[in-house]
């Protein structure tokens, strides 16, 4: 059934790519997706060593989409993500450092060590989250819009969740809303085909995501998740859309992760021939060929590039390692923004009795 | 001070913040051009405007996260849920995103959200319209709860809400929508969080009443006066979180029994929790176990007879003030 997905990813638009854009664009646009591929391997590696915990989740397969896309925004944009979002920090800019560091419970940690892989946070780059909750990211995406509208900014909001995100209730509520008061926001589906381990066609009645937001009003775009430079045009055209016309597009990027859902996942439910037409198609190669084979890069300046990456990712590691683990005394810190208004008992600790920092405050 | 009904003290509230701070917005259902299910928003619309007050699509979990959003990044949203028992819809944005994202994120965002919404028994609507929750909100660290149960409070807390930098669970009561009550004139009438209120002086027993059951309680308390010559201390904590447990303590200090009173249910209620914390602080003041009025254990039934024998009234009151003074 991936095959027509395939099909319909190869089908659609011009048969001749898209043309790069400027040289220094094309390069840059490949050392972001490379650091994305290095600092998730890497990662990886990492969570077999037991230096990160819980769930790591991978988008190894997926940079074009995450790249395509926040090229595609301003600075003053804000971009919301799910639990896979190391990439999208890196891609606004958070430094290699602050993500792994917070991958390792680390103070120096983009959240500080509070939320770990699945809830990264960068509020300076607007960054404005990865959320553990499938499909809960989506009215936040539409609040910011909102806020954004009524406060007469002009700023806009990329909201990126995966196709079983599309089958929550937030979906259909959100591109409701969204339609209903013209929200500056736009809404990009990562389809990877998977939701977990169930395959599209086994989760969603519709398969052709696109069209899922029609009903609410909300009209769709595809855009090839395998491509940066068609990814890039594409949500270009919606952010285009969201700050001009002042409405909501549903973005359908096609694409495929390589890896599992998360590191604990034995991929039995998709066939290695499968993974391996995927593959062929790998975001990260096929534009460093086009950039050889269009003079952009020499095939050792695209080496070369590989190496800074890997180079960036090691310096990362070092820093995170290097980087102390939260205090105890400030594990009730930003409970609450405490203020003259708010005094009393508000956090129990559990610990043990009596009163505890941030209970006599106020 | 002027008299007004709770319903309008929230209602000025309202207009007062909106007046005073352009990011203040109002989201809801039937908000504006149907003045709101309880009639708190009645004339909002008008003076301020579609951008401003805002009637949504029937989406509560939506309509919440898009406040919590909108509070990240310059709002100041009041989102109103036409009752506490529709916030069920909305748990997973109030739990796993209006309380925790500051935490979360390592302090960078913050979420000055006010979700408003009315709880209680008393019009038979039956089992999913008529429960008092304020103990599952309590629960939740990072969120702040308020049960305001007079018309000044429901005016003063609200507008300390919406100046608050935290997310705010503003439990409304809609026995006490009509009720009246003094009200202090002036914009800057701001209540404390975290400041209970002693309704009724005494040196006999100390009763805690939550919503409006601080209500019940006071008018059980000059049952007691009058006809048992038990002169209760009552005290309506106005916000659960923060607790103003000291000015609890000092009352079971001086009275050395404690009884509370709550419309919710008995399991892991609120009287449960303020019975834990008074124990743990002041075992050797009490002189007979804290005691409790609760809800019935049971969905709220709808047949007139039988709801209300399933929340408290006076009389239930007055017999647990008068079971502490037994012999034990």
């Amino acid at each position: 059934m991936a095959d027509r997905v395939i099909a319909a990813v190869e089908g659609q638009g011009e048969p001749a790519p898209r043309p790069l854009p400027e040289p220094a664009v094309a390069r840059e646009w490949l050392e972001a997706m490379l650091l994305i591929r290095r600092f998730e391997e890497r990662a990886g590696e990492m969570y077999a060593k037991a230096k990160v915990g819980g769930f790591l989740h991978l988008a190894i397969g997926e940079e074009a989409t995450i790249v395509g896309a926040a090229r595609a925004m301003r600075d003053a944009d804000y971009l919301v993500s799910t639990y896979r979002s190391h990439g999208h920090a890196l891609a606004r800019g958070t430094s290699p450092n602050a993500v792994m560091a917070e991958l390792f419970g680390r103070v120096d940690g983009c959240s500080r060590g509070r939320g770990g892989s699945m809830h990264m946070f960068d509020l300076e780059r607007r960054f404005m989250g990865g959320y553990g909750i499938v499909g809960g990211n989506l009215p936040l995406a539409a609040g910011m819009g909102l806020a954004a509208d009524y406060l007469g900014t002009g700023d806009a909001t990329v909201c990126t969740f995966g196709d079983g995100a599309s089958n929550q209730g937030t979906f259909g509520e959100t591109m409701n809303l969204a339609a209903l008061w013209n929200l500056p926001v736009v809404f990009m589906v990562t389809n990877n085909q998977f939701g977990m381990g169930t395959a599209l066609e086994r989760h969603s009645a519709v398969t052709d995501l696109q069209r899922k937001g029609e009903s609410f009003g909300v009209p769709g775009l595809r855009c090839d998740g395998m491509d940066v430079v068609d990814t890039h045009a594409v949500v270009s055209e919606a952010l285009r859309v969201a700050r001009e016309e002042r409405r909501p597009t549903l973005v359908e990027a096609v694409t495929y992760r390589f890896r599992g859902h998360s590191m604990a996942d034995p991929e039995e439910y998709r066939t290695k021939e499968q993974v391996e037409t995927w593959r062929r198609r790998d975001p990260i190669a096929t534009f460093g060929e086009r950039l050889v084979a269009e003079g952009v890069l020499r095939a050792e300046e695209r080496a070369e590039l590989d190496r800074r990456a890997q180079a960036r990712v090691d310096e990362a590691v070092t820093f995170a390692d290097a980087s102390p683990f939260p205090e105890a005394s400030s594990l009730y810190d930003d409970v609450y923004v405490l203020g003259d208004q708010v005094q009393g008992w508000y956090s129990i600790d559990e610990r043990s009795p009596g009163v505890h920092r941030g209970e006599d405050e106020g | 001070m002027t008299v007004m009904r709770y319903r309008e003290a929230l209602n000025t509230a309202l207009r007062e913040e909106m007046r005073r701070d352009e990011s203040v917005m109002l989201m809801g259902e039937d908000i504006g051009v149907f003045n709101g299910a309880f009639k708190v928003t009645a004339g909002l619309l008008d003076e301020f405007g579609e951008r401003r007050v805002r009637d949504t699509p029937i989406s509560e979990n939506t309509i919440v996260g898009m406040g919590v959003g909108a509070a990240m990044t310059g709002l100041r949203p009041v989102v109103e849920l036409m009752t506490i028992n529709f916030s069920l819809l909305a748990f997973d944005q109030i739990v796993n995103h209006a309380a925790h994202i500051r935490y979360m994120f390592g302090g960078q965002a913050k979420v000055p959200l006010v979700i408003r919404m009315p709880q209680g028994a008393g019009h038979q609507l039956g089992p999913t319209h008529s429960h008092c929750l304020e103990a599952m909100f309590l629960q939740v660290p990072g969120l702040l709860v308020a049960v305001p149960s007079t018309a000044a409070d429901a005016k003063g807390l609200l507008k300390a809400a919406i100046r608050d930098d935290n997310p705010v669970i503003f439990i409304e009561h809609e026995y006490l929508y009509g009720q009246r009550g003094d009200v202090p004139e002036g914009e800057d009438q701001v209540a404390d969080f975290g400041r209970a209120a002693i309704r009724r002086e005494g040196g006999d027993v100390t009763i805690v009443g939550i919503s409006r059951m601080a209500v019940t309680a006071e008018k059980a308390a000059e049952v007691l006066a009058a006809e048992h010559d038990v002169e209760a201390e009552v005290i309506d904590p106005r916000t659960l979180r923060p607790l103003d447990l000291d000015t609890i303590l000092a009352s079971v200090r001086k009275t050395n029994r404690c009884v509370i009173v709550e419309e919710g249910w008995p399991h892991g209620g609120v009287g449960a929790n303020i019975a834990a914390l008074v124990q743990e602080q002041a075992f050797d003041d009490l002189d007979a176990p804290v005691a409790r009025v609760t809800g019935a254990d049971l969905p709220m039934p709808y047949s007139k007879p039988l709801e209300q024998i399933a929340f408290p009234h006076e009389p239930q009151v007055v017999e647990a003030v008068l079971a502490t003074f037994r012999d034990l």
